[in-house]
């Protein structure tokens, strides 16, 4: 494992952005690992941008926030906000796992600015980083029970990334004990489905 | 990062916790009994977390109607011995602070902490105060953490601290700490049976000098405290000839920024104690130093009074890098915004003639060409079916209608984004918490003097309990002639939607009386309607024959936070009739997702038409009442 491995979590205010990095550092903590989280949100609940930084260590703690260039990976929920933090944040051996979803800022709706055609949001990803995976995490979501659950596809994405150094069992315990059914089981469905198409 | 971890009895497991909910821990560790607060980011759930543990540990928590209050409730605990605690964010230092600084004077007895929120960046408010500098101004202690375990032990021993000095002392925490999560290694939970007692003998009296020279004397004690003190830390070559002089986040910051520019031979001096400065600690290392740097956020706080400190002591020269020369600044230059490890690295880099490239990807150039000349950019929005998106577009309407320019002035709350584009850039003042309705009075006031511009107010249900009443009655007893619309969503919601004096239930969830708005405004002598703002017509009818009339009166639109009132039910089901949408050729002009702009209002560019994001609409149903075509379906949930 990098020391600290790096992992970026992005998208927009409202997406549950939070609720997942909240499930990763927890996981990572009960595996027995360091974490340092830095939640970059403020008033985001209101549709802005939003970003988690998760740091997971072993020998010392770290800060909140990830230098630039320097992460590992990141999950984004959201495709604009993906390529914002690839800008900043990559580097070219980082790993993305990104849902093809988009989620129009007012700017676009209103017409006075433009939302990237997806193709070419997908193609500018593959220029910054060759290591990307794009997933249909809000469709999944659906097909779990709630097109909110897909920050629960994308955590099941990361746990099947095989990039971290702890198993899916420590994921579904907080998953577990964080929720209630009938939540708890769509969180799970929802986790089950992003796991399966990372291993696919 | 849960309540379970908050309370869990096994001292030395290392648990995930957020910030705010290791000062919790902290607090609870310290044994406290009485916890107030007024909500307000990045701290508002230390109290959150607090509340929800007070029947397990019998400890009384509150939300205060605002941070006044608060404190003061949190004192009396003190004068009477028990343990208390009182947290706010920067801004409600301000509102406190003719009360702190009066306590600062006459001292506390059990000991009292104030928990500090500031923000630098304004993530998550108007502006990014330091607050270290009342703190000073008012001759109070400051304990900074760096982490979130240090955050669950200065909480902790502040306690002690204020309970040896008989003084409160404060944990400034910004937001890399309270909104950071982290493993932190427990201490023992204290549970004591509170036993409050303050007889006809005890006096706690703020009057003249005789103790404004005890008050130093507790200072200097603190300082000789300070330079033994655990929380702060030196790390480095015995006789330092490079120093960095750190405080808070900055100081992991600074650290990982050495690691970045591999750096070697730097002394890092970890200040958790801010003020009073340990002054013998910060000579000892300073007296061989040549070149020192500081990173602190925002001011230049413990940089001043460490160079003062320095000038009368240090009889030659050192150079001292920080804000005041210029060499540790963001994009946004020195003393404002946030400091990281970016920022760090390339400021020391600067300072030590070194080099440092930020490592980052190479096809950069051809990323930006696809996506267009400029990314689009995230703007804050109303949430989907936020009732302030109904109300703000009916003022606008019925102003437009009244069609004398009347004037719109603004507050805080989620309704501050109304001054951009969500709510149609309808405010044109936002300062503090009720100030929209002072200043509506001065404008009235204008009057005489030829202003006869109509004028709206905008205030939130939990703003108008914290700050309004006052200048309401100051309204009513000139008055003065304005339209106060009290946005009503019945919470707290910016915050994460925490009760208030409207609400029927307190901070730990018993009963309450509640303190009906309308009662408040009967009392003051204050005409006042209640509407649905969903029923957006009849808004529009309302808030036009009220521009009309003379004298202060109130509009409440009292409808709840659309976020509160999904949770957890079965939403509505809204779509568009793809028949009935005739697209572009309606002449609406894209009214539901151009013009009323909710973000689930998107339109399909393919087909020509307007469509909801289901993953984005709360159901509210009111783009439906305004769709010319009327080609927005509700169905309601069957329950």
């Amino acid at each position: 494992m990098k020391e600290p491995l790096n992992i970026i979590i992005t998208g927009v205010g409202g997406q549950g952005n939070v609720l997942a990095s909240q499930v990763l550092s927890s996981a990572a903590a009960q595996a027995g690992y360091r974490v340092a989280v830095g939640e970059t949100f403020g008033v985001s609940q209101r549709g802005g941008s939003v970003m988690s930084h998760v740091r997971i260590s072993l020998t010392r703690p770290y800060g909140p926030l990830i230098p630039k260039g320097r992460a590992h990976i990141v999950a984004g929920f959201e495709p604009l906000e993906t390529l914002r933090v690839l800008l900043e944040y990559a580097n070219p051996e980082t790993v993305v796992i990104m849902n093809n979803r988009p989620n129009y800022p007012l700017g676009c709706l209103s017409g006075e600015q433009k939302y990237p055609d997806p193709r070419d949001i997908e193609k500018a990803a593959g220029k910054l980083t060759p290591r990307l995976h794009l997933l249909s995490a809000t469709e999944l979501a659906k097909e779990a029970g709630s097109p909110l659950a897909a920050n629960m596809v994308m955590t099941g994405a990361l746990a099947g990334s095989r990039l971290l150094p702890f198993g899916r069992e420590h994921f579904t315990g907080v998953i577990e004990t964080l929720f209630q059914d009938p939540v708890r089981e769509l969180n799970l469905r929802a986790f089950e489905l992003g796991l399966y198409q990372m291993n696919k | 990062m849960s309540i379970a971890g908050v309370c869990l009895e096994k001292p030395g497991t290392k648990v995930a916790l957020t910030g705010n909910e290791a000062i919790a821990r902290g607090a609870l560790e310290a044994g406290v009994a009485y916890a107030a607060s007024y909500p307000g980011s990045p701290t508002a759930e230390v109290l959150g977390t607090l509340s929800r543990l007070a029947g397990n540990f019998k400890l009384y928590a509150e939300w205060s109607v605002n941070e006044k209050v608060a404190m003061e409730g949190a004192a009396a605990a003190s004068f009477a011995g028990l343990r208390s605690l009182v947290v706010m964010k920067a801004d409600g230092l301000n509102v406190a602070l003719d009360f702190a600084g009066a306590l600062a004077i006459s001292g506390c007895r059990g000991g009292m902490v104030i928990v500090l929120g500031d923000d630098p960046n304004a993530h998550s408010s108007v502006r990014e105060e330091d607050s270290r500098n009342l703190c000073k101004a008012i001759h109070l202690p400051v304990l900074e953490p760096s982490s979130v375990q240090e955050a669950l032990e200065m909480t902790r021993e502040a306690f002690s601290l204020s309970e040896d000095l008989k003084l409160p002392v404060v944990v400034r925490c910004v937001t890399r700490v309270c909104h950071a999560s982290g493993d932190v290694e427990l201490g023992e939970l204290n549970r004591p049976l509170p036993v409050p007692d303050f007889t006809r003998d005890n006096r706690v009296i703020t009057f003249g000098i005789q103790l404004h020279a005890l008050q130093e004397q507790k200072l200097a004690r603190a300082a000789e405290w300070a330079c033994h003190s655990g929380f702060n830390s030196y790390t480095g070559p015995e006789n330092p000839e490079r120093l960095v002089i750190a405080c808070g986040p900055c100081y992991m910051h600074a650290l990982e920024a050495l690691d970045m520019l591999a750096a070697t031979g730097v002394g890092v001096l970890k200040l958790g104690v801010t003020w009073p400065l340990p002054h013998q600690l910060l000579l000892k290392y300073l007296r061989n130093a040549s070149e020192v740097v500081f990173a602190e956020e925002v001011e230049p706080f413990v940089e001043d009074n460490v160079t003062s400190l320095a000038a009368m002591q240090i009889p030659r020269g050192i150079k001292f890098y920080g804000k005041r020369s210029g060499h540790v600044a963001g994009p946004a230059g020195p003393g404002i915004g946030e400091l990281d490890p970016d920022i760090l690295a390339s400021s020391l880099a600067g300072i030590f003639g070194v080099k440092y490239e930020t490592p980052g990807v190479s096809g950069r150039a051809e990323a930006l060409e696809l996506l267009g000349e400029k990314m689009p950019d995230r703007e804050l929005a109303f949430c989907a079916g936020c009732p302030h998106r109904a109300s703000f577009w009916a003022v606008r309407a019925a102003l437009e209608l009244d069609g004398r320019g009347g004037i719109v002035l603004g507050d805080i709350g989620c309704y501050t984004l109304g001054m951009a584009r969500t709510g149609y850039n309808l405010l044109q003042t936002v300062h503090c918490m009720g100030a929209g309705i002072g200043l509506a009075g001065g404008m009235a006031n204008l009057s005489r003097f030829g202003f006869d511009r109509p004028i709206v107010t905008l205030v939130g249900d939990s703003t108008f309990y914290h700050a309004a009443i006052p200048a309401l009655i100051n309204a009513r007893y000139h008055n003065s002639s304005f339209l106060c619309v009290v946005l009503d969503n019945e919470t707290t919601a910016m915050t994460g939607h925490q009760p208030h004096p409207g609400r029927s239930v307190t901070a730990m969830g018993e009963p309450a009386r509640t303190v009906r708005m309308e009662e408040l405004l009967q009392g003051v002598g204050l005409p006042y309607v209640v509407q649905d703002p969903y029923d957006v017509e009849a808004t529009i009818d309302v808030v036009c024959n009220m521009l009309g009339q003379e004298g202060p009166r109130v509009l409440i639109l009292r409808r709840t936070c659309v976020l509160a009132a999904v949770r957890g039910k079965q939403k509505a089901r809204v779509y568009v009739d793809q028949e009935k949408c005739i697209g572009d050729s309606c002449g609406c002009g894209r009214f539901c997702s151009r013009v009323f702009a909710c973000p689930a209002n998107v339109w399909d560019a393919a087909g020509g038409k307007a469509r909801i994001d289901e993953a984005v609409c709360n159901g509210c149903g009111v783009c439906a009442s305004l769709c010319p075509q009327g080609a927005i379906v509700v169905e309601r949930a069957v329950l």
